[in-house]
Parts: structure tokens; sequence; C-alpha cells
């Protein structure tokens, strides 16, 4: 991967749904080099897929997102990790370095009610659970995937927020 | 008086149809009952907040009914929820309904047994 892959990467992660030529136009190239790299990055695996980020609320389906952390026995963890990541209300799984083990979640369901259902008759009775805790998400602040342009977009931040002397700066 | 009726009572469940005590949506305990006998005890130890969360909710008169299928424990319970109790006295309340109608089903269960014929 080169600089010109990233910035084919950082276009599409804009808006995958850029055309070659969009592209070639902004960059200053032939679409037919946009295409092949394009296929390339696909071939490879750097682009895993082009999809749709879909607003629950305004597509009328309301659901309640709740983060759950689940402790368990070490012998019994990575099993319950992949359980968990074939229930269809679970959409994020990950386990983590502490003193304890555990598994964080991500879980989305139409009400409390049906959060504590699949969590009191999918989630505790698996073997190795030891307890659950689950916060409901009350306000999203911010939501992102990874972005090419991530790197850059840091330092501004920082240099925004932080002056010379490493003083945070006080917006007025 | 059913044998039958108070062996299935007494049972132990596997483990997906046992009780699992929360302290509120989704936080779980930990301790989870796979029989009454089990429960009794449990609902003596837990922390009071999971008897307060779950006997409003009809959860403990839900699984004694549906899952235990002893439809008159499930009544004495559904009676005890209407008294909107809290702490120990609800624990109190629950455990002497629980142990007390333990006691009864294995006491029956016993003299049954004593009774039956011998060949």
């Amino acid at each position: 991967m080169d600089d010109v892959d990233l910035k084919i990467l950082g276009v599409l992660q804009e808006d995958a749904r850029h055309t070659y030529t969009d592209i070639g136009k902004s960059l200053g190239m032939a679409h037919s080099t946009v295409y092949d790299r394009i296929k390339r990055l696909e071939r490879y695996g750097i682009i895993r897929k082009y999809t749709t980020i879909i607003d629950p609320e305004k597509a009328g389906t309301r659901r309640i997102l709740a983060l759950m952390t689940v402790y368990t026995d070490p012998k019994e963890s990575e099993t319950v990790a992949e359980k968990l990541c074939k229930a269809p209300e679970i959409l994020e799984v990950y386990t983590s370095i502490s003193e304890e083990l555990i598994i964080m979640a991500k879980v989305m369901a139409a009400d409390q009610e049906s959060l504590h259902a699949f969590i009191a008759n999918s989630v505790a009775p698996l073997p190795g659970v030891l307890r659950i805790r689950t916060s409901i998400v009350t306000k999203k602040f911010k939501e992102a995937v990874f972005s090419i342009f991530n790197e850059s977009r840091k330092s501004t931040f920082i240099k925004r927020t932080y002056n010379m002397k490493g003083e945070k700066n006080h917006e007025r | 008086m059913n044998v039958e009726t108070n062996s299935r009572i007494l049972g132990t469940l596997p483990r997906e149809k046992a009780f699992y005590f929360f302290t509120s949506i989704g936080n779980y305990t930990g301790i989870s009952a796979s029989s009454l006998k089990e429960f009794g005890e449990k609902v003596n130890e837990i922390n009071v907040k999971s008897l307060e969360f779950h006997l409003p909710r009809g959860d403990f008169e839900k699984w004694i009914n549906e899952v235990l299928q002893d439809a008159e424990l499930a009544t004495e319970i559904r009676r005890l929820a209407r008294f909107n109790l809290s702490g120990d006295t609800l624990r109190n309340q629950l455990c002497a309904i629980v142990s007390g109608r333990f006691k009864r089903l294995t006491n029956q269960l016993d003299s049954a047994q004593f009774r039956e014929p011998t060949i």
C-alpha cells in the first residue's frame, strides 16, 4: 500500500458511492488506475465490504443499546465469547486484559424487557459465566469507524486543544 | 397428594431452566437455583436488592409456575407481592413461604413412600 492507495481509501471512507471517475478527478489520476487499485485493495481484503449506515430511529425501528460486561471463568472465556457472537442481539464482542477475565459486548434490543429476557435466558445460563454488569446507553455522543484520515486529524485536534507549552486551550 | 407431582417439583433442573438472580435489568449476581431447595437457600443469602427486583416483576411466580410447575407456591408468592414489602421483612416472608412449602412437599413424599406396599 502506498500514499495513492491511502488517498483512495480516504475518499471511499467519506462516501463509498464515489465513481472511479470522481475519485480519479479528485486525486488527479486516470479512472482506470483508480479501478485497478480498488480491485487490488478488495482482493487483498483491505476493503472488506461496502455497507450502508442506517439511523435506527429515523428508520422507525426504535431500539435500546446496552453495554454488557460478562465476568467469566478463564477456562470458558473463549467459548462464552464465541457463543455471544452467534446471538443476533449482540453487535460487537471484545475480550480484555484485566485482573478478572471479562468479555465486553454491545447489545441491541427492542426494549428493557427484551434486553433482560435475552440476558437472563441466553447469557446467564452459559457455562462459565460468573456474573454480568449491564449499562443501558442513554445518549450517544460519538460513533465512528476507523478512518484512514484519523492520524492527521488527531494532530490537528491536539494542536487546537493544547498550546505549545502543553497547556490546555480554553475556548471562549 | 401425587408422588409424581411432588417429585417433579422437588427435582433438580437442567442449567438452562434454573432461576438466575439479578439485581436490576441485565445485572446478574452470579447466583442461580436449580431446584426448589436451592431456591430457598439462595433467597436466604442473596442481596435483598435482588428479591426486591424480582418479586414485583412476577419473576419468582412465573418460574415456580412454569418451570417447577407448582401452582400452589406460585399463588402464595403472588399474594406476598401485593404487600410491597422490602428489605429483611421481604426476605423473611419469602423464606418462610418457600421453606414451608418445601417441608410440606418432602413430608408428603416421605409418608407416601413409607406407605407404599412392598411385594
